[in-house]
């Protein structure tokens, strides 16, 4: 029989690619009715384009690019909706052993504390320019990610300003572990397993991760041609329900091996299964021996992380305005807060009966554990979603968050 | 009037289709045709270089990196855009599709640059038209040879002549809606598994 619906999706070989990969190659997206092609690309600005000129229906996207297209931040940017999320955390910063062992020499331990790591990473760095050294060279994956975003407001946190104190530049993530090797970059924020690439080759200590620096925070999403999800909702409703399928399947520690080996297949990652492993488990080796498990390290579904909220898309859009990246208005707001769509993803996954936040957005970092919230049908859990900093975002309140100059938690 | 020629620069991993596109460039009279293969240090190259036009393969992975060093970049003395002329949808379509992009300085009329971009479409067409046409002589002479094998082992084993153990597997390919050269294997396959000695 053939499928009802056919869709083109780009994904670039990243490990939160999986709940789109498993859709297809578990049989998720054919259960619905769905054909889902699905076409590796290298390159974000691949995607972006390949969208753009209808190539692709939808992809997996940087949770912040959606909104820099529809912002005008990018070229050949065409209207994107975000109704879906694929996963919550799942990124580390890794930095190099020559940085590791200044940063130790300050007072960092391998436990992943955001907050001590940082504040040795900032005594180095003085140390550092006292002596007139160059400023030490940290990679993201793109401008618009919440790699850069969530690096930035670690360091500005730390009392550390990206913009000056360190140079940040753009590597590819299959790129960073060699860049780090051969010391053309210190240190990097990217998703996994490109983290543990560099623990398992010797080069590289993770200093901290992601779920540590804000819990249960937004990463990759479904980015869809606005164009094309208007004129066919009924397919982009079965696919979304196929997503939600694929990504309970990769939650399910049962399924951890097969998935592994799923993703190790050449034409989705191409690496071992072996490497696969920390991000399914959290269990992550740090370098140098260490080894620690994360809580919530990665979340392709639990905690409700298919959910687009609108507080993540404006939490995005005030880190763009923070960073200069654009100039901050109502409509430009308006913009970024429409551009996620929770509406699509309860109409999509209503007639599932499956547990559904009742709010479109929440306060971020107002959880400090993990707590049951009202929602329509069976029971949500939700967070902790704290910022280590113990800030608070209220999507509500944004222009005196914006109106926040010192960012620097205070030094005990 | 006397227009400055185009400082075009082309980055491409790939050295052959680098060629093919420096050669049309320069055939088009484009004279400052630089081509840069690694794209380590190319800020630097950047800046000596000053393009207008930047020839890219999508391959490339560090087109991101690219992007946001002509948007940011203080080496970078006049911003870099992608090529995008909204009302040539098709050009777009095609020069995706061929698997190239172009970025061109702030300021650059676009229909100095089209007919550049329309240069670099038509050489990627034409260069992987030709790594296709290789490709499949390639397998061609694969086929070959595992049927002249085929062949061998059927002389051999059946004591047919050359053209009857060609007969043979054709006969066979045909009824069995197959290729002679899928049959061929099979057969080689199966004479290796049964006689480690034959393959």
């Amino acid at each position: 029989m053939a499928a009802e619906h056919q869709i083109n999706a780009g994904f670039i070989p990243l490990f939160d690619s999986a709940v789109l990969v498993a859709a297809r190659e578990i049989g998720f997206a054919a259960r619905e009715g769905v054909d889902l092609t699905l076409s590796r690309e290298t390159s974000w600005a691949n995607i972006r384009d390949r969208i753009a000129i209808g190539h692709f229906d939808l992809a997996h996207m940087l949770g912040p690019m959606p909104i820099a297209c529809n912002l005008g931040l990018t070229p050949l940017a065409s209207d994107t909706i975000v109704p879906f999320s694929l996963g919550l955390g799942g990124n580390c910063v890794t930095v190099s052993n020559t940085l590791w062992a200044g940063m130790a020499a300050h007072g960092a331990l391998p436990d992943l504390n955001p907050a001590r790591a940082g504040r040795a990473l900032g005594a180095l760095i003085r140390e550092r320019a006292n002596a007139g050294r160059d400023p030490l060279r940290f990679a993201v994956v793109h401008p618009h990610s919440g790699h850069n975003y969530e690096l930035r407001y670690w360091l500005a946190a730390c009392g550390i300003d990206p913009s000056r104190e360190i140079e940040i530049v753009i590597v590819p993530p299959p790129f960073m572990a060699d860049a780090l090797a051969t010391g053309r970059i210190d240190g990097y924020c990217a998703g996994e397993p490109w983290n543990s690439a560099s623990v398992v080759a010797g080069t590289g200590h993770i200093a901290t991760v992601k779920a540590t620096i804000w819990k249960t925070s937004p990463e990759k999403v479904v980015g869809v041609r606005k164009a094309w999800a208007e004129k066919h909702p009924e397919a982009l409703s079965a696919l979304l329900r196929a997503l939600h399928h694929a990504a309970r399947w990769c939650q399910d520690p049962a399924n951890r091996g097969e998935l592994a080996a799923l993703m190790a297949q050449p034409s989705f990652l191409g690496l071992s299964p072996a490497l696969q492993m920390p991000v399914l488990t959290g269990h992550l080796a740090l370098g140098g021996g260490a080894e620690l498990t994360v809580e919530d390290f990665f979340l392709p579904f639990g905690k409700a992380a298919n959910f687009p909220w609108k507080s993540h898309a404006l939490w995005f859009y005030t880190q763009m305005v923070r960073w200069g990246q654009v100039k901050h208005s109502a409509a430009h707001m308006a913009l970024a807060r429409d551009t996620y769509r929770p509406d699509l993803y309860r109409a999509a996954l209503k007639p599932l009966g499956v547990a559904l936040p009742g709010a479109n957005a929440k306060v971020e970092g107002a959880l400090t554990a993990a707590t049951p919230v009202g929602s329509a049908g069976a029971s949500l859990v939700l967070g902790p979603d704290g910022f280590f900093d113990g800030r608070i975002f209220d999507p509500d309140r944004i222009d005196d968050y914006l109106a926040i100059r010192d960012w620097a938690m205070p030094t005990s | 009037m006397i227009r400055k020629s185009l400082a075009v620069l082309v980055i491409d991993e790939n050295h052959i289709r680098a060629s093919i596109i420096e050669a049309g460039l320069r055939e088009a009279g484009h004279e400052q045709v630089t081509v840069v293969h690694d794209v380590a240090g190319i800020a630097r190259r950047i800046a000596e270089i000053e393009p207008d036009v930047i020839v890219i393969d999508l391959e490339n992975p560090n087109r991101d990196m690219l992007e946001n060093m002509f948007q940011l970049s203080r080496v970078v003395k006049r911003p870099i855009a992608m090529f995008v002329d909204r009302s040539d949808q098709a050009s777009i379509e095609a020069a995706v599709e061929a698997g190239v992009s172009a970025y061109v300085v702030d300021g650059l009329r676009q229909e100095r640059v089209k007919p550049i971009l329309d240069m670099a479409i038509s050489r990627f067409n034409a260069f992987s038209r030709m790594a296709r046409e290789l490709e499949e002589a390639r397998s061609e002479l694969e086929d070959r040879k595992v049927i002249d094998r085929a062949k061998g082992i059927l002389m051999r084993s059946r004591g047919l002549s050359e053209d009857a153990a060609y007969t043979l597997l054709r006969k066979t390919a045909m009824n069995q809606n197959r290729k002679i050269s899928e049959i061929a294997q099979s057969l080689v396959t199966a004479a290796g598994l049964l006689d480690p000695g034959e393959s």
